[in-house]
């Protein structure tokens, strides 16, 4: 009953050389309000392509991605970025935090461009930031903090503007077991409360864990039971 | 600040709800109204939200990230605007100090006269009496050193001889100038006493009959000392010469003059009226006494008065200045660009150490426009901070030179807001193309890189 959030539709995405590599054939998804899914398939799969195309960092060749309800080939650079800042949160694998900012200023950049008034961001990136427990840590340069404490600060950045959908990208890939085991529960948590969820990997364990499991092999996806 | 404020007001930052009211709308299970995205239902709006407060904050923190290579950025430009500041204010000293010294000696010299009519039959009359007391009044005004009023005195045939004999025989010779003046003649005109003394205001409101003689005349009458105080006899009235006077800068002419009071000449010969007043100024008050001098020596009718008076600026400063200024101006110009080519390299070198970042703020929904803007910002406050601290270090220099010259620095305002304006605009055009290669640079890429 409710429209899907995302619906990829017969994607193609090539990239022009000699010869032309398609990184993703024929892909059709679609990911609802408050879903969990993983994307699993070994490097150069089309992983990071099909989740550059679901965060408008990059377009299909051939078909069509509606977000949101917008088809967004119809949409500019701008509108695109408008709307990648209020519906989309990233999460990378290099965590991607200013090392010469605070922890409280990297959250507050997601904002800059999301359009939250200034007098409501620094209470929402305190809260943000208390919720992935590291309200304690707010005036310290992330090159100070560990691993698992760095990619918190990433993911309240990504939460803080209220995004419907979150993107992670290897988000384990520089972690340990244990601290990989804290940031999946976090993930866990925000996708319980509406938020969905997709969560790349190359880690079956991870990949587990997610309620939908899709495989990427050499640009065509396959749904996993 | 308040212009600030109202102008982010004005550019309206939109509320957009946060999860909780996003969670009450999917409760409803509509997706339109679930939609976070207020205005963008039809079509979603630009995410302009990114305010000229923003982008000077993220500027600042860019900068400042790295404190010694902004020190290093900055340096071209400091030097630049530096010696660019350091350079006109020299010149501007300089060229004061030499107007200064020039004016010292020529232009603190003011001479008043009435001003002259032609009558009918052809002669020129003074259309005004310079009034006696006009010393007075005019020592009064601020600027003044000293006044005093000057009248040549007709003797008709009558002559000036150092004895009373009437020698038929001898060859008839021409008088000298006979000079009626008031007390202050020595010091309005710059002269000093050679032998005996001046005579003073009591001499004059008395009418004595004393005489004061230029050295050259002295010289002539065979007059050297007065210690005695010979006699002289003009048009054969015997005044007691008091003293002997050289060194008149300003009216050379009475060396070879006899000076009595201005009483005595009205006693003896009916003098009508002085001629001139002589006033000594001090330097650069010239404009300013001559325009009150007229009203206070005729108050009826000022525009009868005319007053020769040394300029405000002499020519001789401007010629000075632009001799100096063109090798330095030069110098400092080359300087500029070089500062201008350092920050755009050290800019361009951001950007590409700074891949990650643009990568992460265009993921965050900056526009290509946002992140550019961003870098000439960047380089637009590096090139305003190098300029002022220039500026700030060109009028330190031409103060601590002057100062230590005792002379007085000068350096127009105007220039030196100027200079540190145009390290902004060299770190505008610096920054442009670095900028321009920043907004290029793909998301997708810049991610991926680091």
């Amino acid at each position: 009953m409710t429209a899907a959030l995302a619906e990829l539709l017969d994607v193609t995405r090539a990239f022009p050389g000699d010869p032309e590599v398609q990184a993703l054939k024929d892909v059709s998804l679609t990911i609802n309000d408050g879903d969990y899914l993983s994307i699993v398939g070994p490097s150069g799969s089309g992983k990071s392509t099909m989740l550059n195309i679901l965060g408008l960092l990059d377009r299909p060749s051939v078909g069509q991605y509606r977000l949101a309800g917008h088809v967004t080939a119809d949409l500019g650079d701008h509108q695109q970025a408008a709307l990648r800042a209020r519906a989309i949160g990233f999460i990378f694998q290099a965590f991607h935090l200013l090392p010469h900012r605070s922890v409280l200023d990297n959250v507050l950049l997601a904002m800059l461009y999301s359009g939250v008034p200034r007098q409501e961001r620094v209470p929402r990136a305190l809260a943000a930031l208390e919720r992935v427990g590291l309200g304690h840590r707010l005036h310290f340069l992330p090159t100070t903090l560990s691993g698992g404490e760095r990619q918190r600060v990433a993911i309240a950045r990504a939460v803080v503007s209220g995004p419907r959908l979150l993107l992670a990208d290897e988000p384990t890939g520089n972690l340990d077991q244990a601290t990989s085991g804290e940031v999946m529960a976090l993930f866990e948590e925000l996708n319980r409360g509406g938020l969905a969820l997709v969560v790349i990997t190359h880690d079956d364990a991870i990949a587990r864990r997610a309620a939908r499991r899709v495989r990427i092999l050499d640009g065509r996806l396959s749904e996993q039971a | 600040m308040s212009a600030l404020r109202r102008f982010l007001r004005r550019r309206g930052v939109a509320a957009v709800p946060g999860p909780d009211a996003r969670a009450a709308d999917d409760s409803s299970g509509d997706a339109s109204a679930a939609d976070p995205f207020v205005g963008l239902s039809g079509s979603p709006e630009p995410a302009d939200r990114f305010s000229f407060q923003d982008l000077l904050l993220e500027a600042t923190s860019g900068i400042g990230a790295r404190p010694l290579r902004l020190v290093m950025t900055t340096l071209g430009t400091v030097l630049g605007i530096g010696s660019l500041v350091a350079t006109l204010g020299f010149a501007q000293t300089t060229a004061g100090q030499i107007a200064r010294q020039f004016d010292a000696v020529a232009a603190t010299q003011m001479v008043i006269t009435p001003a002259t009519a032609r009558t009918g039959g052809g002669d020129t009359v003074a259309t005004v009496r310079l009034p006696w007391d006009g010393p007075e009044r005019i020592e009064r005004l601020a600027g003044v050193g000293h006044a005093a009023l000057l009248a040549a005195v007709s003797l008709g045939d009558g002559t000036v001889t150092a004895v009373p004999v009437n020698d038929p025989s001898a060859p008839a010779a021409a008088a000298p100038p006979v000079v009626a003046a008031s007390a202050g003649l020595l010091d309005a005109v710059g002269g000093r006493v050679v032998t005996g003394r001046a005579f003073d205001a009591g001499h004059d409101a008395r009418g004595d009959r004393v005489a004061l003689l230029g050295a050259r005349l002295a010289e002539r009458l065979g007059v050297n000392r007065v210690d005695r105080q010979p006699s002289i006899f003009i048009a054969g009235l015997p005044y007691a010469v008091i003293g002997v006077i050289d060194d008149l800068q300003r009216r050379g002419d009475l060396r070879d003059a006899v000076v009595i009071p201005i009483g005595a000449a009205r006693a003896d010969f009916g003098l009508a009226a002085a001629t001139e007043l002589q006033v000594q100024v001090v330097v650069g008050a010239g404009e300013q006494v001559a325009r009150q001098a007229v009203v206070a020596l005729a108050p009826q009718s000022p525009e009868s008065i005319e007053v020769a008076a040394p300029s405000g600026r002499s020519e001789l400063s401007a010629t000075v200045q632009a001799d100096v200024n063109l090798v330095f101006v030069v110098l400092g110009l080359a300087a500029l660009l070089a500062g201008g080519a350092g920050i755009a390299n050290v800019t361009t070198l951001g950007v590409l150490e700074r891949t990650g970042e643009i990568g992460l703020r265009r993921a965050l929904g900056a526009t290509r426009r946002q992140v550019a803007a961003q870098f000439i910002a960047e380089s637009v406050l590096i090139g305003l901070l190098g300029g002022l601290i220039g500026a700030s270090l060109g009028v330190f220099a031409v103060v601590a030179v002057a100062a230590l010259q005792h002379w007085t620095p000068i350096i127009d305002s105007p220039v030196a807001l100027a200079a540190a304006a145009l390290g902004a605009v060299v770190g505008l055009v610096a920054g442009w193309f670095p900028a321009r290669r920043a907004a290029r640079i793909e998301p997708v890429s810049a991610l991926r890189g680091s």
